[in-house]
């Protein structure tokens, strides 16, 4: 059975690829991806075999983009408390001093501009933000204009000028903990910081630190690390935390567009054609 | 006049013979009497367009909480019994999907806004049709008769006012006409739903799913079903809550109180 495998579709980072795997499949010609990153996978291992490979990274753009405003919402207005408290057997009257914090007119940061932050940016310019990025590279002026963003070189403007802090890059070691104690702290008290991309590009141990101490006025997180965290972590205590469980690209148009642009890659991999997504070890 | 209190009858207004104004926080006022509070010669403000960006984003809020099941989520990924997170547990994209806004004013035009740029389809119900460069700017398409926009609508958000038109606009035969895979949205007031025929739509999967900011009343009694349905999203009427807007709101009306009691033209006045 081994030997008819050519192409593997990972679903949500499974089997894991390493090297005994690889050596039990002699004639795997390619692995396609369910999503964008590529974290998960030592791509010099797989390529060292011979095997190709492909992420999705058109299907994933708009659904992820959506979470991010999804939990930017929703910590900002405390949807999730309020939601609490709206059933709670404990509320007999509305606490008419529930406030949660402005949307519209804000300043939004994002850090990572590449197709989802720039999805971010055209919804959230639709709520009259203002936005300011951070990015490898700078875009072009014109895709600039198109959302008003203003670029900013050097990440600690950014960061201690939004009110919310979206971060948007993948996971590579240079994004590894990219923001930490000392980000945090160049942050505004009032500012949010919403993450949509990998759990380790924020140091865990310091954003508690910062949500405990008022540093940050509050987190929304996507992702964390591990998925899920242990039970007894302190982020699933704390009040001012939204956490979901990866939800990311989780819809139905998502999955079926995103397992389309697998099949793609996988049929065009066999066949010796040119692959839509092909991802190379760098 | 905050939230409603402290509620304005007759005997409430015979006893302060020296009234002149009221100002009512927030942009409803179907909890006043009108009539009754101009045979007292009582002025009356409320605050129309502060809580208009707010309200219009709270609506977004729901709107994307619903579809991506944030709630549930939250729930699951903060619960001591996960020990992993199901591969197979999916919402609905909200992207490319159709939005019907029934009711199309200053809240309702201001979501519009926003769920163009998720590249929603919009199609709203109005008393009246908006103009053609305000259609165009949102790309909403009018729907001169509320059925066929509940008959398309992936989503349906209402953000009417409250009035004798209005009251169970939404009942079994709306609920009825809406795809069963439609999620219900409310940032008007609770009674422009018949809650009892959405709490049987709900149960039955006439409908998908709701996102309340309104109920009647508010609060709901602890034993109501609204509370207890996993496919239910409700906010304690928060549509305007936040710090800078409240403040605004207070400023509006302060300056609607100096002005009636100078005998000066009242700002926000209703009449």
């Amino acid at each position: 059975m081994s030997k008819k495998v050519q192409a593997m579709y990972l679903w949500w980072h499974k089997p894991v690829i390493d090297r005994e795997l690889l050596q039990s499949l002699p004639n795997l010609k390619v692995i396609a991806n369910s999503g964008v990153g590529m974290d998960h996978l030592d791509l010099k291992l797989v390529a060292s075999f011979g095997v190709k490979m492909a992420n999705a990274p058109h299907a994933v753009s708009s659904s992820t983009a959506d979470t991010g405003m999804a939990l930017l919402l929703a910590s900002a207005r405390r949807l999730v408390e309020g939601h609490h408290i709206a059933i709670s057997s404990g509320m007999e009257y509305s606490e008419a001093d529930f406030l949660g914090v402005e949307v519209t007119g804000a300043t939004l940061g994002i850090i990572g501009m590449g197709r989802i932050g720039y999805k971010i940016a055209l919804r959230a310019k639709a709520f009259e933000m203002k936005i300011l990025y951070h990015n490898r590279t700078r875009r072009k002026e014109q895709e600039e204009q198109d959302v008003g963003a203003t670029y900013c070189d050097n990440i600690d403007h950014l960061l201690q000028q939004a009110d919310f802090v979206m971060v948007v890059v993948s996971l590579t070691p240079q994004t590894s903990k990219l923001i930490g104690k000392r980000e945090m702290e160049l942050m505004k008290p009032t500012a949010t910081l919403i993450n949509i991309s990998r759990g380790a590009v924020i140091d865990q141990e310091a954003l508690v630190t910062a949500l405990q101490s008022g540093t940050i006025r509050a987190a929304a997180l996507d992702v964390t690390y591990p998925e899920p965290l242990p039970r007894d972590h302190t982020l699933l205590k704390l009040k001012n935390v939204i956490i979901t469980p990866h939800l990311g690209i989780k819809t139905d148009k998502a999955t079926y567009m995103i397992t389309e642009e697998a099949v793609e890659n996988i049929l065009a991999a066999l066949n010796g054609l040119p692959m839509p997504s092909e991802v190379l070890p760098s | 006049m905050w939230y409603h209190k402290p509620v304005i009858n007759k005997e409430l207004l015979q006893s302060l013979p020296n009234l002149k104004i009221v100002a009512s926080s927030g942009v409803g006022i179907d909890h006043l009497d009108l009539n009754l509070l101009s045979s007292y010669s009582v002025k009356l403000s409320n605050t129309p367009f502060v809580v208009s960006t707010d309200t219009a984003d709270l609506g977004m809020a729901l709107m994307l909480a619903s579809s991506r099941r944030l709630v549930e989520g939250h729930q699951m990924a903060v619960s001591p019994d996960t020990e992993y997170f199901p591969a197979d547990w999916l919402g609905a994209e909200l992207s490319g999907a159709t939005l019907g806004i029934v009711g199309m004013g200053t809240i309702g035009y201001k979501v519009a806004e926003r769920a163009k740029a998720f590249e929603m389809k919009i199609l709203y119900h109005n008393r009246n049709q908006r103009n053609k460069e305000e259609e165009s700017a949102v790309g909403a398409i009018y729907c001169k008769k509320i059925d066929d926009l509940l008959h398309q609508s992936d989503f349906v958000l209402l953000s009417v006012n409250l009035t004798p038109q209005t009251h169970k606009l939404i009942g079994k035969r709306e609920l009825e006409l809406m795809k069963p895979t439609a999620t219900l949205i409310n940032i008007s007031r609770g009674l422009v739903v018949d809650q009892d025929a959405l709490v049987e739509a709900l149960q039955n999967k006439v409908i998908k799913a709701a996102a309340l900011d309104v109920t009647y009343p508010e609060p709901l009694p602890r034993d109501h079903p609204l509370l207890k349905l996993k496919n239910v999203i409700i906010t304690p009427h928060i549509g305007s809550a936040t710090k800078k807007t409240r403040r605004l709101m207070m400023e509006n009306m302060i300056e609607s109180i100096q002005a009636g009691l100078t005998g000066l033209p009242i700002p926000n006045e209703v009449l």
